[in-house]
């Protein structure tokens, strides 16, 4: 059984707005997906619709099995929603928020306290669990809407741009402690402007653009359609200008050149080219990530991109 | 294993409940001076050159109305104040996602409107046991009028959150409409000093029966039948649930 299975979904706003023009998704028990696509595509609208904040217009969702039709209740269950905003009371503590919205899903209180006991320590926020939210950092904010969605332990976690304007180390640790609780099975759906982040975290992938999933297919997969990589290369100061046969090279400055490189040909060429024209290679690096190219490409496209290039 | 609707319902009791006493100088504190002040001005200075009305000082007289006036404003404040800030910061989606039934949202809501109308009705009584001998006719009089006008309020107030979208909308409507009815539903007169029509237009004003049944649980005395207007209260409480039921469960502000 999948853990979430979206057929046909469309929704249309009172205004007119089409947000999903009938989309089809698939997400696995146990998955880490990845649900991509630039600002106003429709990605927090099918979360809201997933979680019930969003009325739909057509089509069919299945929660863990459970239709958000006809069986509300154990749909809603089954899953724990962060938000892309922060969206809690910011004079309740900690400890009161998490403690309620156990209450919310029918957890009784002596029992939500000892969960809002762990997921606070998990989190690191034990400390704070008396202070008024307000008062919390944006890191502490979005590591508190996460505890708050565990607070039912629900099998299917969505977060929403989870690590949205939060600090590099936070945002790693928070990674870790969503690989650790996807390793204990949950499934986990994200949605993320940090590509990185997907790539980092995500076994499978969707992109949406303008309320069409335009790719849904593994990161593995997807990674492999992508066979050309950009490199930065600094060289050491030198009078001769680089060529490189084969290439397609740009010489950004007197030090700098950029070149296009296919992976069957390998950067072997390039160094020997280089060497052999007297021009020492300093260091390298990737000009981007290679999921931002690929998902430029597949939004510029419209359409899955073609693989050719030789 | 306890009921889960009972536990959610008990959560958003507990929720309300501690709001309402976290700004207890906003919410308890301002009714008793209020309060206290019309006591010693209407009931005490002015009060003492009016006389008897219905048979009654006119301290006697003014209590149950202004122990009730406290009890609509403060019902209707806190629910609408509670769920419009429950939506202007988004944490009504707390409750959306969860699986809590449309009807546990509305009675838990009312549920700490009529909480926080019972402690002031307690407030605001003890206050003027400082300046009247309180007497008690029919506690279950009493306490029946308190419970629904306390639960219609909070319903009227719960109503009025769903459609605002500012603050200034959660004021218009105790600033323009309670007000005026509260002050001319009989907490400082009795209805038979009007003439006929004014009379007749007075009993088209909900709140003269809640102060006349509230009245009647203190004095005995009042200008309308209770059991009228127990039933013309319990005919607005079904009104307005019936009206809250249906926004809620249409999404109406809340849901896109």
């Amino acid at each position: 059984m999948n853990a979430l299975e979206i057929s046909g979904l469309q929704k249309t706003y009172a205004g007119g707005t089409q947000a999903l023009k009938g989309i089809d998704l698939n997400v696995r028990q146990g998955d880490f997906f990845a649900l991509l696509g630039p600002n106003g595509a429709g990605k927090s609208t099918t979360i809201g619709i997933i979680a019930s904040l969003v009325n739909k217009s057509a089509g069919t969702v299945l929660v863990d099995g459970h239709s958000v039709d006809t069986d509300l209740v154990r749909a809603k269950a089954s899953i724990g929603l962060v938000p892309q905003e922060f969206n809690f009371n910011q004079f309740e503590t900690l400890l009161q928020i998490v403690v309620n919205q156990a209450g919310y899903y029918g957890v009784p209180r002596h029992i939500a306290k000892q969960r809002a006991e762990k997921y606070l320590k998990q989190l690191d926020l034990w400390e704070k669990r008396d202070s008024a939210a307000r008062t919390l950092s944006g890191g502490m904010k979005r590591r508190l809407m996460i505890a708050r969605a565990l607070m039912h332990e629900p099998k299917i976690l969505i977060l929403d741009e989870p690590t949205a304007g939060v600090d590099i180390e936070i945002r790693r640790s928070m990674w870790e402690f969503l690989k650790k609780i996807n390793e204990q099975g949950i499934t986990i759906i994200l949605t993320t402007h940090y590509l990185e982040e997907a790539e980092m975290l995500c076994r499978n992938i969707a992109i949406i653009d303008k309320g069409q999933i335009v790719e849904n297919t593994s990161m593995k997969s997807l990674l492999a359609k992508l066979n050309m990589e950009t490199f930065i290369l600094d060289l050491a100061p030198t009078d001769n200008t680089p060529t490189l046969a084969g290439f397609t090279c740009r010489l950004l400055d007197n030090h700098t050149l950029e070149v296009d490189v296919a992976k069957q040909d390998g950067l072997n060429p390039v160094f020997s080219q280089l060497s052999e024209q007297g021009i020492q290679v300093l260091s390298m690096r990737n000009k981007a990530n290679r999921l931002e190219e690929l998902f430029m490409t597949l939004l510029q496209n419209g359409r899955k991109p073609e693989v050719s290039h030789g | 294993m306890a009921n889960p609707t009972f536990v959610a319902l008990r959560t958003i009791w507990i929720k309300e409940i501690t709001r309402f006493m976290r700004i207890w100088v906003q919410t308890l504190v301002p009714p008793a001076i209020t309060m206290t002040l019309y006591f010693v001005i209407f009931g005490n200075l002015i009060g003492s050159r009016i006389g008897e009305m219905n048979g009654f000082s006119y301290m006697e007289f003014i209590v149950p109305g202004l122990i009730m006036m406290a009890v609509i404003t403060n019902s209707y404040a806190n629910v609408s104040s509670s769920f419009f800030s429950a939506k202007f910061q988004r944490n009504v989606e707390e409750l959306l996602v969860a699986p809590v039934p449309n009807w546990v949202i509305i009675a838990g809501y009312v549920g700490g409107g009529v909480a926080r109308a019972l402690l002031i009705g307690i407030i605001v009584t003890s206050v003027s046991m400082l300046f009247v001998d309180l007497s008690i006719y029919n506690p279950l009089a009493i306490a029946l009028t308190l419970l629904l006008t306390a639960t219609l309020f909070s319903c009227a107030g719960l109503i009025n959150a769903v459609y605002a979208k500012t603050f200034d909308d959660i004021s218009i409507v105790p600033t323009f409409v309670l007000t005026p009815l509260t002050y001319l539903g009989g907490v400082f007169y009795s209805l038979s000093l009007l003439p006929p029509f004014w009379q007749a237009v007075s009993k088209a004003n909900p709140i003269v029966y809640m102060v006349d049944g509230f009245r009647f649980g203190f004095l005995g005395h009042a200008d309308v039948s209770f059991s009228v207007s127990m039933a013309v209260l319990l005919g607005f409480n079904v009104l307005l649930f019936g009206i809250a039921w249906t926004l809620i469960n249409r999404g109406v502000g809340i849901r896109s």
